[in-house]
């Protein structure tokens, strides 16, 4: 009952500060939004060499937003080596290959995207799958695509731990956390209710994020929509608990903020927004106790893998686990402030 | 005499800093007593010791018959720390609301209860402006307000007139004479002597000891001053 009274509150804290609230929605929208641009520009025109390539096949590809140049193998080589070109269709006498420069993952799929046009619109009788081949890199999706799973639990988490944390502090330098110490509330009940207030938020915050990405950024989803709000809300209730926790060893909100490098980007570097196979196998093992890394993985899995529960389930454990762990840890550290 | 609280020769210390060094005192029902001493001489550690916040080193301190600190006598005491406490954000009555379900009153409980309190800190025109807009004063008063919210037998009030003018000072006693004649037990820490004068009875701290106890009357009379502060520069330099 007195949980329910904090929750109460914090829900009514919330709704006045429109400032907190815009920075845990909107700004994640917004530098998705940024992100999108800048990573998934959506009219990039790939250019391509043909080789040989017999000419309905060439008029196809025409008809796409593609720029086609007709040159000799030797030349397209050439300009391919130099950035020139995206890409250089060459035909053997019964399929075409297809080699990407590949180091760009916009020209990547803008490349694919005008192939698959091409040969569902423009061939009357099933043609044989064109042989992919690349000159740089490989096949991946975009990069959009493949790191905006990552960013959208990495945003909820960042937003959350910043905003939670703050108010937890707050709590304590205006004196509020005392006065409720000299009350009969237990020092779990302070806790959960922290944790009911934000949680019902970030229920909200969560569907909006997922929503705005998937369905107006377009970002790929092959997975279900509840299975990505599971996961962001459980990060959220991570990144929750572990910003009050965090809380309790800063003395202002500049500390709170000095807490970003410490806690938050290394992170970014570990939960797989970069790739991490080239790295030393015990530095990657860093990554093992960010709950982030949970995080982005199950929300890979979901949205561009298309998995179900069993694939994930034991991030799901790990994150509640890392909750659990935070949130035990924060009522012993109010221990400090009241003994019993 | 009913006794209240009792402490009995209590220590503390934060880590190697010893703040407290030997407390023994008593405080009766209805009692209006005063802690006065210059900052830093362990006031609120004291009172923080008696709200059950802190649990002292050494000795004992209980309230109404209970060793402190426990969370079943907390419901019968108030709290007005220091500083005011309150949620900014949030109206005068929203503050009063969330603390009066803290207590466990009910819906009407709390309506009721509100303004009650507010007649009594002399609040009701402006409380549901959001608190950020109160003068100082106003918060003070509010603050009172929700320490008093779940009538408490026992009202530990730490510094509660410090910043005040004395227009509103003199409100707030009034509204302590009120309580007091309700049989509330009040203790209240200050740094300002002519205040001291109007407690019940005074304990005067120095450097963690209770350097001298009495009314304010015996105080003075004992060693022939005629304020407070020269009874208190008396006692302190007879312990140097």
């Amino acid at each position: 009952m007195r949980t329910a009274a904090i929750i109460k509150r914090i829900l009514r804290q919330l709704r006045r500060d429109k400032r907190s609230l815009a920075l845990m929605i909107v700004a994640p929208l917004f530098i998705l939004t940024l992100m999108r641009l800048v990573l998934d520009g959506d009219s990039y025109v790939p250019e391509i060499a043909v080789v040989d390539l017999p000419s309905p096949m060439v008029d196809a590809l025409e008809e796409q937003e593609a720029e086609v140049h007709h040159m000799s193998e030797q030349e397209a080589h050439e300009e391919l080596r130099n950035e020139e070109l995206d890409a250089m269709i060459t035909w053997d006498g019964s399929k075409s290959e297809v080699l990407l420069e590949g180091s760009d993952p916009t020209a990547n799929g803008a490349v694919q995207q005008v192939l698959q046009q091409a040969m569902k619109e423009k061939t009357a009788q099933p043609a044989p799958e064109p042989e992919l081949k690349f000159l740089h890199g490989s096949e991946e999706l975009n990069l959009f695509d493949n790191t905006g799973p990552v960013l959208i639990g990495f945003f909820v988490f960042f937003f959350v731990f910043i905003v939670g944390g703050i108010s937890f502090l707050r709590e304590r330098t205006q004196g509020t956390l005392e006065r409720l110490l000299s009350t009969p509330l237990k020092r779990w009940e302070i806790v959960l209710g922290y944790l009911g207030g934000f949680g019902f938020f970030t229920i909200i915050q969560s569907i909006i994020i997922a929503a705005f990405s998937i369905y107006v950024l377009n970002m790929y989803m092959s997975g279900a929509f509840w299975h990505v709000m599971l996961i962001t809300f459980l990060l959220a209730v991570a990144a929750l608990s572990l910003g009050t926790l965090l809380s309790a060893y800063a003395n202002n909100e500049f500390q709170m903020m000095q807490f970003i490098p410490l806690v938050i980007v290394p992170q970014v570097f570990f939960s797989g927004i970069f790739n991490l196979e080239t790295m030393e196998p015990w530095l990657r093992a860093i990554g093992k106790v960010m709950p982030l890394t949970y995080g982005g993985e199950a929300l890979r899995d979901i949205m561009i893998r298309g998995k179900g529960f069993a694939v994930f389930s034991d991030e799901v454990y790990i994150l509640i686990a890392f909750s659990i762990l935070f949130i035990a840890l924060n009522i012993l550290a109010l221990k400090r402030h009241r003994t019993l | 005499m009913e006794t209240v609280i009792e402490l009995d020769y209590i220590a503390h210390s934060f880590g190697s800093e010893s703040v407290i060094k030997a407390i023994d005192m008593t405080v009766d029902k209805g009692e209006i007593f005063g802690l006065l001493g210059p900052s830093g001489a362990g006031k609120t550690t004291l009172v923080k010791i008696i709200v059950g916040i802190l649990k002292p080193s050494e000795g004992s301190a209980s309230v109404l018959g209970t060793p402190m600190p426990s969370l079943e006598k907390m419901k019968n005491i108030g709290f007005m720390a220091q500083s005011d406490a309150l949620y900014s954000e949030l109206s005068g009555r929203e503050n009063l609301d969330f603390f009066a379900s803290i207590y466990g009153l009910s819906k009407s409980e709390r309506k009721e209860k509100i303004q009650e309190v507010l007649e009594v800190v002399d609040l009701t025109s402006e409380i549901d402006k959001p608190v950020e807009k109160f003068s100082g004063g106003m918060k003070r008063r509010l603050s009172l307000a929700a320490s008093i919210l779940h009538q408490p037998e026992v009202l530990i009030l730490d510094e509660p007139t410090v910043g005040i003018d004395p227009v509103l000072r003199q409100s707030i006693w009034k509204e302590l004479k009120i309580l007091k004649e309700k049989g509330t037990t009040i203790i209240l820490t200050t740094h300002v002597m002519d205040e001291a004068d109007k407690c019940d009875r005074l304990a005067l701290i120095r450097e963690g000891y209770i350097i001298a106890q009495g009314t304010p009357q015996s105080l003075k009379q004992g060693i022939g001053a005629n304020t407070i502060e020269e009874a208190f520069l008396h006692y302190g330099s007879a312990v140097q």
